[in-house]
């Protein structure tokens, strides 16, 4: 499903550190954990409406899922499919913890700041994904419900939830193809629910490739009607697009 | 978790009927308890909160869950905003258990989850966008409508990790009451959906109650 055997572009993101891009639609964005035990925290955004955002209660109820993998389609809050996961080694991955923030991180690890620390201290993944949301003129407003690549939570009948340790291995790897042009945020501070004794800094490998052509027998298309359907949003909003 | 109230209706300081497909809008103060009351039976009240002197901080539906370490909401449950603060406590529950995962009914999800051709059907979404714009002194857009509680639907999650939308496991009469932590602004689309079976495709009317 990838057009180009070798990446466009490779790089390497610290561990507890935050970036962003925009993924043109058509191209594949792989995320790799280079180490092991990585969490990447995830937005999405239309950058020609960025009101138009990732929507974790649609992108679940529409396929019937706790969890995000292989097959499965993210979707916007207007009825359109920002990425499909074409690749996944793992099985699951959460969408419904949300992100550290500042008190979480202090108390679980301790206030580490930059004139401690340099580069090293301790950020956190609500404040990385508002320095980052800020670069696009948005905001505290703009935050919505995150991805969390590499991380599992489960829960049991009652709905008690469960952080699933050592869930990711080194080189386990996800593929997001994008079927529109997407804002796409991201930091790698740890997992709000991972109870490690020292804080998580595990790196992000990302690479870029040229997706192939999507077909209608595209696996991701026709895993449910609910995504058969969003994927035809997605055409018609391109419709009178180059 | 089952707990009844102790307070009366007869006692109340506000009611309010809101029929369905229409919002409700109005500041609870800090100590204040709001009840809201599912007349006819699994009737889906789909409810943010923000905070009433700032609506930057709101309901968090994901800071709530982790915090409490639970996917349903019931008596009990502390309502976080996404600054990390208790909103309001669940403080009575005739139900037992409410769905904060399923997001809400929107014109634009109607026509994945259903047909293409649902997309001009009232939605949730749609109530709530315009109580911002009839309400410009609230400053709130688009932009504000974020992940919200469903009380008095039931979408069990599985250890396996599915999301199954189970028949309402609400009647008429019950009710969720929370007491506010802080002034917030109560915004209810009292649901308009008319292509689920959980609610017997009857979207009904609920009523609010307000004790000071």
């Amino acid at each position: 499903m990838l057009h180009t055997a070798t990446p466009l572009y490779d790089d390497l993101i610290p561990g507890g550190s935050h970036w962003s891009f925009i993924m043109r639609r058509g191209h594949v964005l792989r995320l790799i954990d280079e180490t092991g035990g990585a969490n990447v925290g995830m937005l999405m955004y239309n950058p020609e409406n960025p009101l138009e955002r990732y929507n974790m209660p649609d992108t679940l109820k529409n396929q019937h899922t706790f969890l995000l993998t292989r097959g499965h389609v993210l979707l916007s809050d207007m009825g359109r499919v920002f990425a499909s996961i074409i690749r996944d080694d793992l099985g699951w991955h959460d969408t419904v913890s949300g992100t550290c923030n500042a008190d979480l991180v202090a108390q679980r690890w301790g206030r580490k700041t930059y004139q401690d620390a340099h580069n090293h201290y301790h950020r956190n993944g609500f404040s990385s994904f508002l320095n980052e949301l800020a670069k696009y003129g948005l905001g505290k407003k703009d935050l919505t419900a995150n991805l969390n690549w590499f991380s599992k939570v489960k829960t049991d009948d009652d709905g008690n939830m469960a952080y699933v340790r050592d869930h990711s291995h080194a080189g386990a790897t996800v593929d997001l193809r994008f079927e529109m042009d997407t804002i796409v945020v991201l930091h790698t501070c740890p997992h709000p629910l991972n109870t490690a004794a020292e804080y998580p800094s595990h790196p992000l490998r990302y690479q870029l490739f040229r997706a192939a052509p999507v077909t209608d027998a595209d696996p991701c298309k026709i895993s449910s009607p609910e995504a058969t359907r969003a994927f035809a949003n997605t055409a018609l909003y391109h419709l009178m697009q180059p | 978790m089952i707990k009844e109230s102790e307070l009366h209706p007869e006692t109340a300081q506000f009611r309010e009927i809101v029929p369905a497909g229409e919002y409700f809008l109005k500041v609870v103060k800090t100590g204040e308890t709001v009840r809201i009351l599912d007349l006819e039976g699994n009737q889906a009240a789909d409810t943010l909160f923000y905070n009433a002197h700032n609506p930057t901080e709101r309901y968090s539906a994901v800071d709530t869950i982790r915090e409490q370490g639970n996917v349903y909401l019931t008596a009990g449950s502390k309502l976080m905003s996404s600054e990390n603060n208790v909103m309001l406590e669940i403080t009575a529950d005739t139900c037992g258990r409410h769905d904060t995962l399923g997001g809400a009914c929107a014109a634009e999800s109607n026509t994945t989850r259903y047909a293409l051709e649902k997309k001009c059907m009232h939605a949730c979404r749609d109530s709530w966008l315009v109580a911002v714009t009839e309400h410009d002194e609230l400053g709130m857009t688009k932009r504000d409508i974020t992940h919200n509680i469903n009380f008095f639907m039931n979408v069990p999650v599985t250890a396996d990790g599915g999301l199954t939308f189970a028949d309402g496991i609400s009647d008429a009469g019950k009710y969720v009451e929370l007491r506010a932590e802080m002034d917030v602004l109560v915004m209810i689309s009292n649901c308009p959906q008319l292509n689920n079976p959980c609610n017997a495709y009857n979207p009904t009317p609920i009523e609010v109650l307000v004790w000071s």
